[in-house]
């Protein structure tokens, strides 16, 4: 069988859980702050170190998140939901469970339109439900990591934070189809404002269960948990890696081991975290100490009148506008879709506002590691930086420039432009003063061109962008040097 | 309700407690017990009772995300046996061989 039918024998059933920590100025359970950093065990109370006698009360902003981002999932706000406790031994939680919810979520059976090597997908969403985060523990040995640890040390500051758990159906079928419902998934989640969402430092975290069939089969096969996904990237890779594993130990004819694996991004490819045997009895019971969760209806109907417009649908709008697909994906993607609209309303053409956010902007975001969505670029700024290319106070090389400028807090175009000295020049008599130099320092050159040799020009419009360091306008520059070399011109 | 040694065995495993044959055979007559006792209840419940998991009717008791203050750091970390730079210090928590 040849590497590509090995490929296509089997199809790839992938289903992801994503948590999204939640970006509420309390823990979910009692008044502690969320902040970042400070000292160990700082932002601790009775009831997130599960003191006896303390009281969980849950936070109402993130039951109102939970039910936002479950509406906009197309999810079912669930009338009744209880909050239950998951009990395990693993010092992550100072209580020994952990309160999450277990046979009902807040919301259930939504589903999330993408759009993937231009093919529609709907992703069905299983359920969206409630739970805080866990302490971060820290691995004291030679590993730095769990096993072969010497002990560990546990910082309860992250503890009680309020986490949503997003449990995709498994209607994903290839690594490019996970990235980009997670993509989507992160798009929606920041669009809302209900978390900032950062894969890389963990306040969203993405499991992928990936499991293969026989093309054509319906029964599913045995999956694997994939943990340790930190990107977006990431995940592609330990999807793919994971697929082509299972597909190895299939053809071998042997079976795949249901089983944990760890994905170690520079090695590249996936490892035995924990086995099946080990699967944890977790005893959930309600928990005594939280009633019911109803959320009123009236309530609920508000929340999604509420809602503010979607990923997909800023995407829909932008492609009326005249944007290609590609180019309404990254705008929407990147969070520069409001600087884009911002600049167009401004007087900016849509072609030239996409094209500098898209290649300027983005490569300087990526180049600065900054959030492209937190660049410092209001669209009034593109929208003036535009209008002073296509007027010719800057060439698009200068403008470059000042673009670094106003991204670096400098000002707003017209103000970097004079502060940082780069004007086009397109002074006539200083342009002639310039070209004068130039044809008396190149005499060849300057014959060339007055005996025919048109192109020849180049050289002297050259020495002029040069001599004035790229400010001379070169259309004007060019027309100068024709005027005074070629007759009749 | 019969309780099987296994499931004595399972439920001592999840309680973390080492128990020998007879403590099992012995456990497994005392927790049956307990649990005929509970089951005395499903002769009175019928099936115009809904489950219920707490006593009270009450529903939303939420409250507003406003900051309180946390514990003294000192005060928290005292609650733990061993501390190291500010964070609890905790045994291995999976074995090497694991």
């Amino acid at each position: 069988m040849s590497a590509i039918e090995q490929a296509t024998a089997y199809e790839a059933v992938i289903g992801l859980e994503v948590h999204v920590e939640l970006s509420t100025a309390t823990k979910m359970f009692c008044g502690c702050a969320i902040d970042f950093g400070g000292e160990p065990n700082s932002r601790t109370c009775p009831v997130c170190l599960g003191q006896p006698g303390s009281l969980p009360v849950p936070n109402a902003t993130a039951i109102e998140f939970a039910i936002r981002l479950g509406l906009a999932l197309d999810c079912e706000v669930i009338d009744s939901s209880q909050f239950h406790r998951k009990n395990y031994f693993y010092p992550d939680m100072p209580k020994n469970y952990q309160i999450s919810q277990y046979d009902v979520a807040i919301c259930e059976r939504g589903h999330l339109e993408l759009e993937v090597d231009g093919e529609a997908r709907r992703i069905g969403i299983h359920r969206v439900h409630m739970e805080e985060d866990t302490g971060k523990t820290l691995h004291v040995g030679t590993s730095g990591r769990i096993h072969g640890a010497d002990y560990s040390l546990v910082d309860y500051n992250r503890a009680g934070i309020p986490l949503l758990e997003v449990v995709s159906e498994p209607d994903l079928r290839s690594a490019a189809e996970a990235q980009a419902y997670l993509s989507e998934l992160r798009a929606i989640v920041l669009t809302l404002g209900i978390s900032d969402a950062k894969l890389e430092e963990g306040s969203m975290r993405c499991d992928a269960n990936v499991s293969l069939r026989p093309r054509g089969a319906t029964a599913y096969g045995t999956r694997v948990e994939v943990k340790n996904l930190n990107s977006v990237r990431s995940l592609g890779r330990a999807v793919a890696y994971e697929i082509g594993r299972q597909t190895g130990v299939l053809d071998d004819g042997v079976e795949v081991v249901q089983e944990t694996r760890h994905w170690d991004e520079d090695a590249g490819r996936t490892s035995t975290l924990r086995a099946k045997e080990e699967v944890f009895d977790y005893r959930y019971f309600p928990d005594p100490d939280l009633v019911a969760v109803e959320p009123a209806a009236d309530w609920v109907a508000r929340l999604g009148k509420e809602l503010p417009e979607l990923p997909s649908a800023t995407r829909a709008r932008l492609r009326s506008a005249g944007l290609a697909a590609h180019q309404a994906a990254s705008l929407v993607s990147t969070g520069l879709a409001p600087v884009f609209e911002d600049a167009v309303a401004a007087g900016a053409p849509a072609d030239d506002a996409v094209k500098w956010l898209t290649n300027e902007v983005l490569g300087w975001s990526n180049e600065q590691g900054v959030e492209s969505g937190a660049v410092a670029l209001s669209g009034a700024d593109l929208a003036a930086l535009v209008a002073m290319v296509s007027d010719g106070t800057l060439s698009t090389k200068l403008a470059r420039q000042v673009l670094d400028g106003v991204l670096a807090g400098e000002g707003t175009p017209a103000v970097v432009a004079r502060d940082r000295g780069l004007e086009q020049v397109s002074d006539a008599s200083e342009l002639e003063r310039m070209v004068d130099e130039a044809i008396a320092a190149q005499p060849a050159a300057a014959d060339r061109v007055r005996s025919g040799n048109h192109k020849a020009i180049g050289a002297l419009v050259g020495a002029v962008m040069k001599a004035s360091r790229g400010q001379a306008n070169p259309a004007l520059v060019n027309e100068l040097l024709r005027d005074r070399l070629i007759s009749g011109a | 309700m019969s309780l099987t040694i296994d499931d004595v065995r399972h439920v001592a495993n999840l309680a973390r407690l080492a128990l020998d044959a007879d403590q099992l055979e012995r456990l497994r007559d005392q927790l049956g017990r307990i649990l005929e006792y509970a089951e005395q209840v499903s002769e009175v419940a019928t099936d115009d009772v809904p489950p219920t998991s707490h006593p009270y009717p009450l529903r939303n008791v939420w409250r507003a995300d406003e900051p309180r203050p946390s514990l003294d750091p000192d005060a928290a970390r005292a609650t733990g046996p061993a501390i190291e730079d500010g964070r609890f210090r905790v045994p291995r928590i999976i074995e090497e061989d694991a």
